[in-house]
């Protein structure tokens, strides 16, 4: 087992697009590690860079403490989970899951001994005589990973391992491999373009967009504290709400009228009076005023508002709130809803605003409802640069220091 | 149902005729070869009497008889060409499916020209320069054409069918450890199992049928096909015309290739990659 390091990597094609820019991450020894982005982000590539199956361009890859950029995907001692599984046809489980160890010179013994116990693991022994074409796709994603268990490697490499199942499946899938991880403490590199995987496996999430690796940190740091805009509507869902604004002093001038500043974005505020800048509340932040007031709810800001349309959940309550004067419509936010493809959900992209309210709330379809918002939980971000304001004293993007110890399973 | 049943019959009689059509020829060489001389020319379709003497002096005199050395000729030639075009094709396709090279189009555009070219074009040229060369009236001499022409179509269809196989699995090997021969000969090759038999079996029927090469570029039984060896069977005088050895010939060289093509036609099935990838 051995930790990842990515060191200022590029991969410039040959017309001279750059599918990654300067990706430095750094991964500890057995860290599940998320690469998530919209498609084209550059996620693939980067994880198909760290397999040996694609071409670093420029910087340095070093697996455990040896710089592996030259050495043929054979030699660097990684296992790969595909996304299309990539069995083979002709052989059955157990000779798709010996092949890696057969190739290896292992010898016939120890290879079945190794791949009944991956096939134990996995709950796959009474398919080992089996070819891929009997199995279900749940099994045959079973023995793609048990391909890559029973070589015992430095580090898994998963390329959207789930994204071929139905709803159900890739939820009882996200567990077993997130079991299997913490069994096996292997260092995993996970690459999905699903925010809500992303948030439920890993140790560690790196966003990525357009090639540049935007924020890497703990799934609750980046919901709570996302470090530009792009975070920000990426992660969650439903989507952060975007809403122009402008500061003034301590307050903020927003569609529902003037907002107090919290505390923490005060001083990032003060240079900055008068700037128009984009504001972000996440869902939940919102509330029905007359429930907030209920369960006595302190600070805060109330505003009235039509509500479009609500849909029940059971456990809460959607509301689409339209709002007077205009909402986010910067360019740099109509981007992140279409690569993000929040811009097919109803209300995250312009003059829509989503509420998450509580269950017992009444407000209904097309009345006019008094709300509440936690402005506490207010985001800043710059409109030029989609930076998130009053974070600037924090780490760099790209932090690279593993967060905390990995359970061992 | 009387509508299906009307429109069954329709289709019956149709196929009926289509298979009539196809096998009459073929049965009434059948036929031919089972008649005597003496009934040959009767025009019944099921001799008046059978004899089998049309076979057996085919055979007659062992090494020296009209078919045997032929025969071994054009299964020998056959099989060498199929072999030789198989290999060479299938790395070739394997190049040309998988990899980035300046040039791939000309490659592949060369090769389809190349099997446009009408054979009988380039046979007054070959005859001259195989003689100069000795390779007139050899195996050689007739494999290396036989090569030229079924090379390409080889090359095409193997193409298609590495085409087809997922690039997923040959990384797969790659991450597993595999050498890219070892890919190639452990994964890739199996699975393109079915386009490579396909392929076999058109160059084999290729070189097998040949008539205008192995006419012309032998003179003699050291290499002479069976086809070419029919038109120099002769009667039993002068005045007989040698129409039942002929036919019977015909169906002895019709054997092998409806072997092989029986053979290999459960390995040339659809689907082998079935379950490959997602599904």
């Amino acid at each position: 087992m051995a930790g990842i390091e990515l060191k200022d990597i590029t991969k410039r094609y040959p017309d001279g697009t750059e599918a990654v820019k300067d990706l430095s991450l750094s991964i500890a020894d057995g860290e599940f590690v998320i690469l998530v982005g919209p498609s084209g982000c550059g996620k693939s590539t980067a994880l198909r860079m760290i397999a040996g199956l694609e071409d670093i361009t420029e910087g340095e890859l070093l697996i455990g403490d040896r710089v592996v950029n030259e050495l043929a995907p054979k030699d660097r001692d990684i296992a790969m989970v595909f996304q299309s599984y990539a069995l083979y046809p002709h052989m059955t489980v157990r000779e798709n899951m010996g092949f890696a160890l057969e190739l290896a010179g292992v010898s016939k013994e120890e290879r079945n001994k190794k791949v009944e116990e991956a096939a134990a693991i996995l709950d796959l022994q009474q398919h080992l005589d089996r070819k891929p074409a009997n199995l279900s796709g749940g099994q045959r994603q079973r023995v793609a990973m048990g391909r890559a268990i029973v070589r015992d490697p430095s580090a898994f490499l998963m390329d959207e391992p789930l994204s071929n199942h139905d709803a159900k499946l890739r939820v009882q899938m996200r567990t077993e491999v997130s079991r299997i991880q913490q069994r096996l403490g292997t260092t995993t590199v996970y690459v999905t373009h699903d925010q809500t995987e992303a948030m439920t496996l890993g140790d560690r999430v790196a966003v990525m967009r357009a090639g540049q690796l935007q924020q890497v940190d703990t799934p609750k740091k980046l919901y709570e504290e996302p470090t530009n805009l792009f975070v920000a509507g990426f992660i969650g869902s439903p989507a952060m709400n975007f809403f122009s604004a402008e500061i003034a002093g301590d307050t903020l001038k927003t569609p529902f009228g003037e907002v107090p500043l919290p505390e923490r974005l005060k001083r990032a505020a003060a240079s900055a009076s008068g700037k128009r800048v984009l504001a972000g509340l996440r869902p939940e932040s919102f509330e029905d005023a007359e429930v907030a007031r209920r369960q006595n709810r302190r600070g805060g800001h109330e505003f009235e508002a039509d509500v479009d349309l609500t849909e029940s959940m059971g456990s809460e309550v959607y509301a689409y709130l339209r709002l007077e004067g205009d909402l986010a419509e910067a360019d740099e936010l109509a981007e992140i809803a279409a690569d993000s493809g929040a811009a097919d959900v109803p209300g995250a992209g312009n003059d829509q605003l989503v509420a998450r309210l509580s269950a017992e709330t009444e407000v209904t379809r097309g009345s006019r409802a008094r709300f509440w918002m936690d402005n506490n939980q207010l985001h800043i971000f710059d409109v030029e640069t989609g930076r998130s304001l009053g974070r600037d004293e924090q780490a760099p993007v790209a932090s690279a220091s593993p967060a905390g110890p990995v359970s061992e399973g | 149902m009387r509508h299906g049943t009307s429109e069954y019959t329709r289709w019956s009689i149709l196929i009926v005729a289509v298979v009539a059509f196809a096998m009459i020829p073929v049965l009434w060489i059948m036929s031919l070869s089972f008649k005597t001389p003496a009934t040959v020319g009767d025009g019944r379709l099921i001799p008046k009497e059978w004899t089998l003497d049309n076979y057996k002096s085919l055979f007659e005199g062992g090494f020296d008889s009209p078919l045997l050395r032929p025969l071994i000729n054009s299964i020998l030639i056959a099989l060498i060409a199929t072999l030789i075009a198989v290999t060479l094709a299938s790395f070739a396709a394997y190049a040309i499916a998988r990899l980035d090279f300046p040039g791939k189009a000309i490659v592949l555009g060369g090769a389809l020209a190349v099997s446009m070219f009408p054979p009988i074009s380039v046979v007054g040229p070959l005859f001259d320069m195989w003689r100069a060369l000795g390779l007139y009236d050899t195996y050689p001499g007739l494999i290396i054409p036989y090569l030229t022409f079924a090379l390409p179509l080889a090359i095409y269809i193997l193409v298609a069918f590495f085409r087809e196989i997922p690039w997923d699995l040959e990384e797969a090997a790659q991450v597993d450890g595999a050498t890219p021969f070892q890919a190639f000969r452990r994964i890739i090759f199996p699975l393109a199992a079915p386009g490579v038999f396909t392929a076999a079996i058109l160059v084999f029927i290729f070189a097998w049928n040949d008539f205008v090469f192995a006419i012309s570029l032998t003179s003699s039984d050291a290499s002479r096909t069976v086809p070419a060896a029919i038109a120099f069977f002769t009667g039993e005088s002068q005045f007989t015309s040698p129409t039942g050895n002929i036919a019977a010939a015909a169906v002895l060289v019709t054997i092998p290739i409806i072997i092989f093509v029986l053979i290999f036609q459960r390995r040339i099935v659809a689907g082998l990659t079935a379950g490959a990838v997602k599904g």
